[in-house]
């Protein structure tokens, strides 16, 4: 959990504005988004389709896709304790971070993987890319190694075997190794389990827990699943449409709700655990973004909006130590 | 005894797989029995490849049986004809998972739900107001009659599609992962309309999900499945609170549960690889490749269904 060494930050994301320009008009994807992972952390974004997920997490490494634009903001990145501003590196400094310091895995593992290439050569090829091995020998000895680190069955068979070959969840282990292959200092997992069957997943979760662990990674995991931000993460943010709702230590989250889109989507989810007369739905659907409802995002939807919520956007105010809150009810 | 609606007796599928040389098979269904009661939900869970949809398709008859049957009301479908096979249609149908394809893209709304009643030549008196009444009951309304489903979130497509099916009255709706494809707050809104829906015309549901939250709060019983067998039936509360097969306990304990210190200190029976394929699944026990538990006898023969207490039935040999 939050120990001291926690405490010091590897990611600052301050104020950030990403918007999509396309033929219907302006997205506004992601407004007024700022918080901070720290190092070693596990830290979780939760939010239904289209909230800003993945658009945040590609934005921390500035590879948001056209017609997207980074329009303002900063992401601080602590390189060895020294701050830099990921979005003024240099397209080279950038190469330098992507695939070495900071690593990606996405929800569908076939489209990481490149089909005309075996496992093997493609983990090599990132090892070779950032120097990380000196040559191909070594890559392969190592591929078989991280390989084996993944819970990957048959390891030396599997390095000669090309994407089509395996099941998903295999694929999705040989992402993982390649994310792992230059030791990252930040993890980014979008959704890496939603594709896969629960047995997978839950293999899949472990293994990403005992990687954190024991390799000191930081894990920046993004998921609509309110289970896997119960088993995975220290602190979570919770995202709808475009902002930072509410963001706290997990127990804080589950045990004291404060907002109401979050109360409802803790009361919307059925617990396997608990036999549930009601399940209390939130009504309406998530707004279109480039035509966002003015004031709180949310009220249209919300059981205690009242006037000033249509007029006002609510800061996001910590309402008590570590836990933030962007809500008329608790802006006071 | 009470007789089912739906009884179901040695069914299998086995689909045609490539091999030029020797024909191989996908046994997608593999000698299954169970029941499903007038105006109770049976949920068929486990994880995707092992045989649900298969099973739902074998029930309306839209794919024929390799062997066994399948019996609506007492009649063997199978041998269904003319008017008869015509009813059944009418009084048994589908929701598919995915509400984008399931409807016609040029139709307008009212067409679609209309559609189904030209089939079965059911004339209504007043076609808009009978329609409009459909949409009510679905949540949506009268502004919706004439857009098209371009025009519908994924949630709403699929309350057309429900729309579409209480219009001929059904007995029995096959559930097919309803909402696998939705958001969670949306989730929660359909399944809420589908428990109304069962109430207020007595429906009878199958409920098939990979989602063990969403089966066991829609639920009176659970049938699970593993490879193409039914390894457990239980009420819903005993198969979660007592599961007794080695694949449920593990797919029960691989669940993320939405509770951080109930996460902390949940059992950890974590089994390792994935399904095998039901080209050629082992012999014996189907499971006996990934259970912790496997004895010799299990890799031999394969262990039947037997009624371990009142109502809870078991394929294993440990009970
Ligand atoms: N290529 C794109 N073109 C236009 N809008 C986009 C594009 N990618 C994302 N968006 C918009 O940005 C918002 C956030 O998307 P995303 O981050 O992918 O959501 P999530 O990952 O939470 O499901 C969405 O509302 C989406 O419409
Ligand atoms: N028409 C078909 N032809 C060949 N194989 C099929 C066909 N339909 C399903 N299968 C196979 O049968 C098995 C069970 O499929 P399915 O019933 O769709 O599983 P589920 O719905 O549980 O995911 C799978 O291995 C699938 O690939
Ligand atoms: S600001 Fe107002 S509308 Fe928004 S969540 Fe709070 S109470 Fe609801
Ligand atoms: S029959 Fe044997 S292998 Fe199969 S589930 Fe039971 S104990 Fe495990
Ligand atoms: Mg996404
Ligand atoms: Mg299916």
């Amino acid at each position: 959990m939050s120990g001291p060494q926690l405490r010091e930050p590897l990611i600052e994301v301050k104020d950030l504005y990403v918007y999509f320009y396309t033929y219907a008009g302006i997205v506004k994807a992601i407004e007024d988004m700022t918080f901070t992972i720290y190092k070693g952390e596990k830290f979780c974004m939760v939010g239904e389709t289209g909230c800003g997920k993945s658009v945040t997490s590609r934005a921390l490494a500035n590879i948001v896709p056209s017609p997207g634009r980074i329009v303002k903001g900063k992401v601080i990145y602590y390189r060895d304790g020294n701050p830099v501003n990921i979005l003024e590196l240099s397209e080279e400094q950038l190469r330098e971070i992507r695939g070495k310091e900071i690593a990606y895995i996405v929800q569908d593992p076939s489209s990481a993987l490149d089909p005309l290439y075996t496992i093997g050569y493609q983990i090599v090829e990132t090892m070779i890319d950032h120097y990380t091995v000196k040559d191909w020998k070594e890559g392969y000895k190592r591929a078989v190694e991280l390989l084996r680190e993944v819970l990957m069955p048959d390891p030396e068979q599997r390095i000669r075997n090309y994407p089509h070959e395996l099941s998903g969840g295999q694929r999705q282990r040989a992402v993982i190794s390649i994310g792992l292959s230059n030791m990252p200092r930040l993890l980014i997992a979008d959704e890496p389990t939603s594709s896969l069957d629960v047995t997978v997943q839950a293999q899949l979760l472990e293994l990403l827990r005992r990687l954190v662990r024991e390799h000191g990674l930081t894990l920046f995991l993004i998921t609509h699943d309110m289970g896997v931000v119960a088993e995975m993460c220290d602190r979570v943010a919770v995202l709808y449409a475009g902002n930072i709702v509410e963001l706290a230590p997990v127990d804080e989250i589950f045990k004291n709700p404060k907002h109401p889109y979050t109360m409802g989507l803790l009361r919307a989810v059925p617990n396997p655990q608990a036999d549930i007369e009601k399940l209390e739905p939130i009504p309406g659907t998530i707004p279109n973004l480039i035509y966002p409802p003015p004031g709180c995002r949310f009220h249209p939807r919300c059981p205690f909006a009242r006037d000033a919520c249509k007029r006002e956007k609510p800061p996001l105010v910590e309402v008590s130590p570590g836990h933030y809150v962007r809500c008329w009810l608790h802006a006071e | 005894m009470v007789e089912p609606l739906v009884h179901v007796e040695g069914l299998k599928k086995y689909f045609p797989a490539g091999g030029f040389l020797k024909k191989v098979w996908v046994k997608a269904v593999d000698g299954i029995s169970f029941d499903i009661f007038e105006g109770e939900t049976l949920g068929l869970v486990g994880e995707s490849g092992c045989g649900k949809t298969t099973t739902g398709r074998l029930i309306l008859r839209l794919i024929k049986p390799t062997a066994g049957k399948v019996l609506f009301a007492g009649k063997d479908v199978t041998k269904l004809r003319g008017k008869e096979l015509k009813a059944f249609r009418r009084e048994a149908n589908i929701v598919f998972q995915d509400p984008y394809t399931s409807l016609d893209p040029r139709q307008t709304v009212f067409n679609i739900i209309m559609e189904p009643l030209k089939t079965h030549g059911i004339q209504v008196d007043d076609p808009e107001g009978f329609v409009t009444k459909l949409l009510y009951e679905v949540g949506l309304n009268e502004t919706h009659l004439y857009r098209y489903p371009h025009e519908f979130s994924g949630g709403q497509r699929q309350r057309i599609a429900i729309a579409r099916i209480l219009a001929l009255r059904p007995k029995f709706i096959i559930l097919d992962e309803p909402t696998s494809a939705l958001d969670v707050s949306v989730q929660a809104q359909i399944l809420n309309m589908l428990k109304n829906l069962q109430k207020k015309y007595g429906l009878t549901y199958m409920f098939i999900s990979h989602n063990l939250g969403v089966v066991r709060y829609m639920s009176n019983r659970i049938a699970v499945m593993y490879l193409g067998k039914i390894v457990e039936i239980a009420p819903a509360k005993t198969l979660f609170e007592n599961p007794l097969h080695p694949y449920t306990k593990a797919l029960l304990a691989s669940i993320p549960v939405p509770d951080p210190e109930a996460a902390r200190t949940k059992p950890k029976i974590q089994i390792t690889g994935e399904p095998p394929s039901p080209i050629n699944p082992p012999p014996g026990c189907r499971f006996a490749p990934r259970c912790p538990y496997a004895k010799d006898l299990c890799r031999q023969k394969e262990p039947k269904l037997k009624e371990i207490e009142h109502n809870h039935f078991v394929a294993c040999w440990l009970y």
